[in-house]
């Protein structure tokens, strides 16, 4: 059962509200030898080049990079982003160049 | 969005769709009437329809619910505003009047029912609540991601008791409101271990997720009442060692009234009341109180009745009167009461015939509740069978009787459970070799009658440590 307007289901939170919805950040890795890093440019304008230079550097330290971005930099990112990105790395890096 | 009543324009307005054959019946006459009257149609599906006269559609159906249209056509006439006229369906005799027209229809018959309205077409009302009255919903909305699998999704968050939870959805909490009168945004207790305000709005929730019906709601925030109080203890219920959990005696007429079983298997799986009225009070300790297993919640073994433990009392057959009306409830007062207890254990006796044979039997079993050396500290609910309370009916044994006669057989012989007797260490101080115990405190059998019509068995359910030390039964009315 959809909410109107809405592909995505909406459900409403059941607990008192004290923790955040989103889950909990895991804990930074050692080192990103071995591990799928999620680039996710947030779409300001020449976030690319920036993040172009992030994925060099990932790359040159043993990471396969794998790039995401914003539909705009306005609103946060889509449920539907948030979790390809969970389903597809390791570790992602939000970046912005402005 | 939730809306605003619209405000429809002084004069006549008429509701109508195209599926409905009284609609397209009168559908000639809405030219006549706008010719005596301002006339205003709004039509629920088809905005072409109908033909004779342009109408405003009422695509989202705005109009229809906050008029609380339930049939077309409608007719209602406003003045200032104000609705001060309105009929339903055709009748010749009533267009005529509310329209001032006193010759509308005439080679049509007299009367002809009209046809359900849209807007409470049973497959869009969860839709339509939610949008004209969901912003009486103020938890925070969760989106999930359209791949994500929503029932994976509520077990990653660690919101289930083990078992799969129903997503609760903002028409499914609101058609589970509609269960009370109650405000969503009412305050029902402070949940322990966090102490968090405990609302309607959060109780449905969980009570969807945990499959209630809404006419079950109101049984779940009475239960949710009694736990939630100092006597019964919820904290020190979770986090105690011990296995128990919130047993829950259901009394009174809406027992059946709801479908809750009090016959074959009543402590069982099977049935929709029992098995989720228990466990939405359980998720709802653990969701909103924060009451969690391994972390406040530090039972040992627990017992599978912390899924769901809830039944009710068989009180239309009950030979000797019912626990509610011994606990206060008015005769016929719906209401129920949450006791700090393990599983079941069943009591075997097929040969005695006479109630002091029974009840010697059970004292018997009943002795060993907990230890059979520790006495006093531990309440228990005792279960008498339709087999078992024949013997009782057909001897004329009172439920006074019947719990005196127990009570009076469970004092025991201090030598005989001090620490050490009959080499066993657990018991009681050596100090109290001399004196006679009672096995429980008075009050502290809470006599009850359910379960199938076929077995000489009887059940036990143990307590926890009662009294201010622990938890005491407590029990609440049921009100909508």
């Amino acid at each position: 059962m959809a909410s109107a307007g809405s592909s995505s289901l909406v459900i409403l939170d059941p607990t008192s509200e004290r923790s955040p919805a989103t889950r909990q950040r895991i804990a930074r890795p050692e080192s990103v030898k071995g591990l799928t890093v999620g680039l996710l440019d947030i779409s300001k304008a020449r976030g690319n080049v920036y993040l172009d230079r992030i994925e060099e550097l990932l790359v040159e330290r043993g990471a396969t990079v794998k790039r995401y971005a914003k539909p705009t930099f306005t609103k946060p990112a889509p449920a539907d982003l948030r979790y390809e990105i969970s389903q597809q790395c390791n570790v992602v890096i939000e970046s912005l160049a402005d | 969005m939730p809306s605003t009543k619209p405000r429809l324009p002084d004069g006549l307005v008429v509701i109508v769709k195209e599926e409905c054959a009284t609609c397209k019946m009168v559908e000639p006459l809405l030219p006549e009437i706008a010719q005596h009257a301002s006339l205003v149609v709004y039509t629920q599906d088809n905005p072409l329809f109908p033909t004779t006269i342009s109408a405003q559609h009422d695509a989202d159906l705005s109009v229809s619910w906050h008029y609380d249209i339930e049939t077309v056509p409608t007719v209602m006439r406003i003045e200032n505003g104000v609705e001060v006229a309105r009929t339903v369906g055709w009748s010749k005799d009533e267009w005529r009047e509310i329209t001032g027209v006193a010759t509308l229809g005439s080679e049509l018959p007299a009367m002809r029912p009209g046809c359900g309205s849209m807007s409470v077409d049973p497959d869009l009302e969860d839709t339509l609540r939610v949008r004209f009255q969901g912003d009486v919903l103020t938890a925070r909305h969760i989106s999930l991601a359209t791949a994500e699998d929503e029932i994976e999704a509520l077990y990653a968050r660690g919101w289930t008791d083990g078992l799969p939870v129903v997503p609760p959805t903002p028409e499914r909490v609101m058609r589970m409101l509609s269960g009370t009168t109650r405000s969503p945004n009412d305050v029902v207790a402070i949940a322990p271990p966090d102490l968090v305000e405990l609302t309607v709005e959060k109780i449905a929730i969980n009570a969807v997720m945990a499959g209630c019906k809404p006419e079950y709601l109101p049984w779940v925030i009475a239960a949710l009442e009694a736990a939630c109080t100092d006597e019964f203890n919820m904290h020190g219920v979770l986090a105690t060692t011990m296995p128990v959990g919130p047993v829950i005696v259901c009394h009174g007429p809406g027992t059946r009234r709801i479908g809750m079983n009090s016959g074959i298997n009543v402590f069982g799986q099977g049935n929709r009341a029992n098995s989720t009225i228990g466990r939405a009070v359980q998720l709802t300790i653990r969701n909103v109180g924060g009451g969690r297993p391994g972390e406040v919640d530090r039972a040992t073994h627990g017992n599978p009745g912390k899924l769901s433990f809830c039944f009710a009392e068989d009180e239309e057959r009950s030979p000797f009167g019912t626990l509610g009306i011994e606990r206060g409830l008015a005769p016929d007062a719906d209401g129920v009461t949450v006791f700090a207890g393990e599983g079941p254990r069943v009591m075997v006796d097929q040969l005695a015939r006479t109630p002091e044979q029974l009840l010697a039997s059970l004292a018997a079993c009943m002795r060993s509740a907990i230890h059979p050396k520790l006495v006093i500290a531990f309440d228990a609910i005792l279960t008498i069978s339709p087999d078992h309370g024949r013997i009782f009916a057909e001897a004329g044994w009172t439920r006074a009787q019947i719990l005196d006669d127990l009570h009076s057989r469970l004092q025991l012989s201090g030598a005989d459970i001090i620490r050490g007797a009959h080499d066993i260490a657990e018991g009681v101080s050596e100090s109290l070799a001399d004196a006679t115990l009672p096995k429980f405190r008075p009050g502290g059998i809470l006599l009850t009658y359910a379960g199938g019509g076929a077995g000489l068995f009887s059940s036990v359910i143990a307590g926890w440590a009662n009294g201010k030390m622990g938890s005491d039964p407590v029990t609440r009315s049921v009100s909508l």
